[in-house]
């Protein structure tokens, strides 16, 4: 059941809200007072082991290819490799640093306004439907395409189809083919069914996904391999390995971060009115975490730390471990829930819920916690179809990177 | 590098976009050299040079990219790392243009309140990679240099003027040509460059050096006409100020009184933004769905910073180019020629513009 009350919800009064803002504001003060020169270093240290990763991979299969003993496992090497430097550009490297985690090193090289990443879809797009939609209106039904991609039936409210018994389909074929899926992401696959999209803007978006797109996939499966001579089978293969690993990991994690049991999807009248604490309580509601160590946390983007994220969206995410810790705290204080487990109990909870919705709500039980119900007066048949951007509220200033500059004036 | 070599080099690296998409092969090349780059003009530092105290002339090796084409005279700006961020300056190079030259050269004086030149006075270890910007600005000589000519130095201003003494010493000009140089520093011991001016001096017959310590004389009085006194025919001689603001301030005066105003070229190292101002607007700042306000004497930065955007920034004086963003649509002002640019998706640099009603900013 979505929520329309966050702090109802929560049990927790206006006043308690508030505060919790105001704690939460100064976790957020403290790390951007602390970012120094031991966070420029760890980007730099990342980026140049996977550009290292990156290089060390595509020789060993240039040199690998020319002999028969060699070929077969230089390319299992090779490709896995290329696809663990695929995976870090995607996770930690690109995704954070859109996101301009890293804008206050003021380094051209690195920095949100022109990072380009490692997959078919455009930054630009990517900053569009990730940063300010899904980050703004994380799991609202009906703004946050989040809620499925616009593909699966993740919330109980969504309305249940006979195309929604296809799920398990979607959902493999969603994953091996998850660049393509986010390469489309910013279209809004619902708004272009229901022919409500502006064609211009298709178009042109069209456009920009098809030459990013080209690119990627003539380099991996036309250049690579035209280099590799007669043996160019074993590099296409190799490389396509690689993607499908990159696919596969970034589809779990991303699916770990909202769609585990006690993640909770909202109304739109949760947006009404809703003030910067109520986001802030939004955002730990509506995300999950999962537990692991350090290798896992880097190699996920320390999507790991999804609440910690979704707080913080562009704070330097070496820093979410040390967050986690008084997050967590906060919200025994508030006794707010935190969502967490192993990584493989997330996802599997993920998979659950994909496999119960592929049926009608009546034949499935829920696994989220319930929400109080609705005061009789608030029962208005709600309307679920994805708003366009003349629809959406106006942002709120203070969401985001709010904070930067605008601290002393609040 | 010949002409057609350059060109080559350009082909493979596009062709090597191929191999390398979504980055640029410079990003890999810059692993096993951090001067291998022509995505931003990159530098080694190869000494630092103390000149007096608190003044250290720092030798930088540029990386690809760099073309040894500056005028003496011109400025570049320099950012350096410090604590983790990149900091901009810009100095004037005082290390005559070389078409073979392997290095060039910037003189800082660490100002009380600067820890960027502190840093690069005191801080900058041999070794430092730092990004540079190309040359600019035009406090240059002509060519070829005039008769006679007249050069008014403050402190620190002495370096793009012993950049052109050196280049007029290189090409002969200072035994065929009639120059003075008019020096004010506070003492004898923080004189820059005292060494190299006196023995210049003692070797050409066409150059006359005046140095003058404040501490003891005071200031020029300019206003009063004590300039008759240091250089008589200062009104038949081109010349060349540069140094604190109002000791140009004072010289503008005087030679715009004298009617002589074209004759006087002046080197200011601060924004004067001249231009009537954009109208104001509401500024859209695209990715990050945040907005700001602004009247027409407010440049796009400021607009992006009080809204809280994390805007990339350099020198804020439109020299360095590190602020640029893509202007996605509306109509910008550059508040120091009153130029517009209205196009859509076109570069703007936001530390010099203001918004002419409103624009949608990509960041």
């Amino acid at each position: 059941m979505a929520i329309s009350d966050v702090a109802e919800y929560a049990h927790l009064t206006d006043e308690e809200v508030e505060q919790l803002g105001r704690e939460l504001d100064a976790i957020r003060a403290e790390v951007e007072e602390s970012r120094g020169p031991a966070d420029a270093a760890y980007i730099r240290r990342v980026i140049r082991a996977q550009r290292l990763m990156m290089v060390a991979s595509r020789v060993v299969m240039a040199v690998s290819a020319h002999d028969d003993r060699t070929r077969k496992p230089g390319a299992i090497a090779g490709g896995t490799v290329l696809g663990l430097a695929k995976i870090l550009e995607n996770m930690e490297i690109g995704h954070n640093v859109m996101h301009g985690q890293w804008d206050w090193m003021n380094d051209p090289e690195i920095h949100s306004s022109n990072w380009e990443w490692d997959t078919a879809q455009p930054a630009e797009q990517w900053k569009h439907s990730h940063n300010y939609i899904h980050h703004q209106f994380t799991n609202v039904l009906g703004h946050d395409n989040d809620v499925g991609y616009g593909v699966l039936r993740m919330a109980r409210e969504q309305k249940w189809t006979p195309v929604s018994l296809g799920q398990p389909v979607y959902n493999a074929l969603l994953a091996g083919l998850f660049q393509w899926g986010v390469a489309l992401h910013d279209l809004d696959l619902e708004r272009i069914r229901k022919m409500e999209k502006d064609p211009k803007e298709l178009r042109r978006q069209l456009k920009q996904i098809y030459k990013k797109g080209s690119r990627q996939a003539l380099k991996d499966y036309v250049v690579y391999p035209a280099m590799a001579g007669k043996h160019w089978r074993t590099t296409l293969a190799a490389n396509a390995w690689a993607n499908f690993m990159r696919n596969m990991w970034s589809y779990v994690i991303i699916f770990c971060g909202h769609f585990p049991d006690g993640a909770l999807h909202f109304t739109e009248e949760e947006l009404e009115d809703e003030t910067r604490a109520e986001w802030y309580l939004r955002q730990i509601l509506g995300a999950a975490n999962f537990k692991g160590g350090p290798l896992l946390h880097v190699m996920s983007g320390n999507l790991g730390f999804q609440i910690e994220h979704h707080l913080f969206p562009d704070l330097p995410s070496n820093r979410y471990a040390e967050i986690s810790v008084k997050v967590r705290a906060l919200c025994e204080k508030y006794d707010i829930p935190y969502t967490t487990g192993p990584l493989p109990v997330q996802y599997g909870q993920a998979l659950r819920t994909i496999m119960k919705l592929s049926l009608p709500n009546g034949m499935t039980s829920s696994n989220s916690p319930n929400p109080p119900p609705p005061e009789q007066e608030n029962m208005i048949p709600l309307d679920r179809r994805r708003k366009s951007e003349s629809e959406r509220p106006t942002r709120r200033e203070e969401t985001g990177s709010w904070s930067r500059t605008a601290r002393g004036a609040s | 590098m010949a002409n057609g070599g350059t060109l080559t080099w350009e082909k493979v690296r596009r062709a090597g976009r191929h191999l390398t998409t979504p980055l640029l092969p410079d990003d890999y090349l810059t692993l096993l050299n951090p001067l291998w780059s022509s995505r931003e003009l990159r530098g080694r530092v190869e000494k630092v040079v103390p000149e007096t105290d608190d003044a250290a002339t720092i030798v930088i090796r540029p990386g690809w990219g760099w073309r040894f084409e500056h005028h003496p005279g011109q400025y570049v700006g320099i950012g350096v790392d410090v604590g983790g961020k990149f900091h901009w300056r810009s100095y004037s190079v005082s290390s005559p243009p070389k078409r073979t030259g392997r290095t060039l050269a910037i003189t800082v004086r660490a100002m009380p309140e600067g820890f960027v030149s502190s840093h690069l006075v005191n801080g900058l270890e041999p070794g430092t990679i730092v990004r540079l910007a190309t040359p600019a600005g035009d406090f240059t000589l002509p060519e070829p240099p005039p008769q006679r000519l007249l050069f008014l130095v403050g402190g620190s201003g002495v370096t793009p003027v012993m950049s052109m003494l050196r280049t007029l010493d290189r090409r002969g000009h200072l035994d065929d040509r009639d120059v003075v140089v008019h020096y004010s520093s506070t003492s004898r011991e923080r004189m820059i460059f005292r060494d190299e001016l006196e023995s210049l001096e003692a070797r050409h017959a066409g150059l006359a050096v005046q140095q003058r310590y404040t501490d003891d004389e005071g200031i020029l009085d300019v206003p009063g006409g004590a300039l008759d006194g240091v250089c008589a025919d200062w009104r038949e001689r081109e010349t060349w100020a540069c140094g604190p603001g109002p000791m140009l301030d004072a010289l503008e005066a005087h030679w715009t009184e004298a009617g002589l105003e074209e004759r006087l070229h002046l080197e200011r190292f601060s924004l004067d933004l001249g231009g009537e101002g954009g109208e104001g607007g509401t500024v859209y700042f695209q990715n990050s769905g945040k907005e700001a306000t602004v009247d027409g004497a407010t440049t796009v930065l400021e607009a992006g910073e009080s809204a809280g955007v994390g805007m990339p920034y350099g020198c804020r004086m439109g020299i360095c180019h590190t602020c640029t963003l893509t202007l996605v649509k509306g109509r910008v002002r550059d508040l120091r020629t009153g130029e517009d640019f209205d196009q859509p998706n076109e570069p703007v640099q936001t530390c010099v513009t203001a918004p002419v009603g409103d624009c949608t900013l990509n960041i």
